[in-house]
């Protein structure tokens, strides 16, 4: 009884924290306080629950305790005179039945008045990770973190950053912030790729997708994270060298995670809206479906770049699409392409396809280009890579 | 060229210091061993070293004619000084690109900065740090 207690009341921690912190903060904009409410509420739970049973709806249960604790601080002369709390215009629980607000509180996290600090927030307030290991996933010492919630969380309070339903047709694009801040965490590269920092923001992708069901582009930023993610065992080798995508052994691949990205995948197609995220997770995909030994379908490939240059146009994208085209109509039409892209003076994944192509097309000017591809590149395995192919120059 | 990674961050005020648990201290100094041997295995680190506190400082002048020795930074300021990473690189280019990825950009600046002139070996060479 006693451990079948913990176990849901730990649970409901994990499932539930988001929606009610979610409610509690949403009509009083003071997060931490709601956080002090509900974790008061958890407690209580794993008091009185091994005693009383567990309640049939330990939602419900812990949204009434926290609410109370809620009460009773705003009774207090303290605070009286400085929160506003009117019952009737927010929401009181239908029995049985805890509303999911947590698209609200995501839409909050995203302001652009937070952005220092929107996606740790999210993690912390929909997920309920703490800030040790937030930062911990960040590379960001415990307390910094700390500090830069705390922060956010004030600025919510005090300028009343609205929690708000968007109107169902404003919904996707009010929605593009969270999902961009969400993207840019994921995409950031250290030294090596964070493992801990991928499996937060996965969590955090799908839970997203569940409190934004109808907009395709929340679907279509899971599925990049988990195809992507999938990949991430086969870019080196068991020698630790690199392995362009290419040539990756499809067999290292994380099935689990590919299977989640065909279902995010496919829940975003079946809502009839294309976007940035879904056709970088439809390249992903792509790119997962090739067996071992054969070459990635170039073909497929092509027009999906061509849609995604159009709809998004990014530097990285026109310089991924350059290496297509390359594959398909020969390494000159690739260097054209490339030639086209704007502002690629820095990027280091210009430099690496430019000085790749130039080989390809027996030009002596590569072994320079691959100079300067290895100075931008910081990681080892890549470097090393790179280095190799510098040396088949020439032969 | 050489270049120099200046880190610059604020300091946690006298008797504030955070208590930083031990996993997050661990997970920082591993990133920046992971940092620095990427930069040693890319044969481009000349050195790297992180200050201590700069309420640990002694500054030393004979800027206003007498020698004066004291104790405490030259400018007190928030944010300060508090490591320098020398690397040996083909361009700003290259050095912007290893910045990027420095661990400290998660809490501190970082200024680039071409170094003009080094010593090497004891003597003062030009173009030690232009090769």
């Amino acid at each position: 009884m006693h451990a079948d207690a913990q176990v849901r009341a730990e649970t409901a921690a994990r499932t539930s924290y988001g929606r009610l912190l979610a409610l509690l903060a949403a009509r009083t904009h003071d997060v931490a306080s709601a956080e002090d409410a509900l974790a008061d509420a958890f407690e209580r739970a794993l008091t009185r629950w091994p005693l009383d049973g567990v309640p049939d709806d330990p939602d419900a249960w812990l949204l009434t305790v926290a609410r109370n604790r809620q009460r009773d601080r705003w009774r207090s002369a303290a605070e009286r005179t400085s929160v506003l709390f009117d019952e009737a215009v927010h929401d009181a629980p239908a029995p049985g039945a805890v509303p999911d607000r947590r698209l609200e509180l995501l839409l909050v996290c995203a302001h652009p008045d937070l952005a220092d600090a929107s996606v740790p927030l999210m993690l912390n307030t929909v997920l309920g990770f703490t800030a040790e290991r937030i930062g911990a996933a960040f590379l960001i010492p415990t307390a910094t973190m700390a500090a830069r919630l705390t922060r956010a969380k004030k600025r919510i309070a005090r300028d009343r950053i609205p929690f708000t339903v968007p109107e169902s047709g404003q919904l996707a694009d009010r929605l593009t912030p969270v999902l961009e801040a969400v993207y840019g965490s994921y995409a950031i590269e250290w030294p090596t790729p964070p493992r801990e920092r991928h499996a937060l923001l996965l969590g955090l992708g799908g839970t997203i997708a569940a409190a934004a069901p109808s907009v395709a582009e929340a679907h279509g930023l899971a599925a990049l994270m988990y195809l992507s993610s999938a990949r991430l065992p086969a870019r080196v080798d068991e020698d630790g060298r690199y392995v362009p995508l290419p040539q990756q052994d499809p067999g290292r691949w994380d099935r689990d995670l590919i299977g989640a990205g065909h279902r995010h995948l496919r829940a975003a197609h079946a809502l009839g809206t294309v976007g940035r995220f879904q056709l970088e997770a439809a390249i992903g995909a792509v790119h997962c479906a090739r067996r071992p030994g054969e070459s990635p379908d170039w073909a497929n490939l092509r027009p999906l770049y061509d849609a995604l240059v159009t709809l998004a146009p990014t530097r990285g994208a026109a310089v991924a699409r350059a290496a297509v085209v390359a594959e398909i109509d020969g390494a000159r039409a690739g260097l054209a392409e490339l030639d086209a892209v704007d502002g690629t003076e820095r990027l280091q994944a210009a430099w690496a396809l430019r000085a790749h192509l130039l080989q390809r097309a027996g030009d002596p000017s590569a072994e320079a280009v691959y100079d300067k591809a290895v100075s931008l590149t910081t990681d080892p395995a890549e470097r090393d890579h790179l280095r190799r192919r510098a040396r088949g120059v020439g032969r | 060229m050489h270049y120099a990674l200046l880190l610059n961050n604020a300091e946690p005020g006298e008797g504030d210091m955070p208590d930083i648990p031990e996993e997050a201290m661990l997970q920082m100094q591993r990133a920046m061993a992971d940092y620095t041997a990427a930069l040693q295995a890319a044969g481009v680190l000349i050195s790297a070293e992180i200050l201590e506190p700069q309420a640990q400082t002694v500054t030393v002048t004979r800027r206003d004619g007498d020698l004066r020795i004291q104790d405490g930074p030259f400018a007190d300021t928030r944010e300060a000084l508090a490591g320098v990473f020398l690397l040996d690189v083909p361009d700003q280019d290259a050095a912007i690109a290893w910045a990027e990825k420095h661990p400290a950009t998660q809490y501190a600046v970082i200024e680039v900065r071409k170094v003009a002139a080094a010593c090497d070996e004891g003597i003062w060479n030009a173009n030690a740090c232009t090769d």
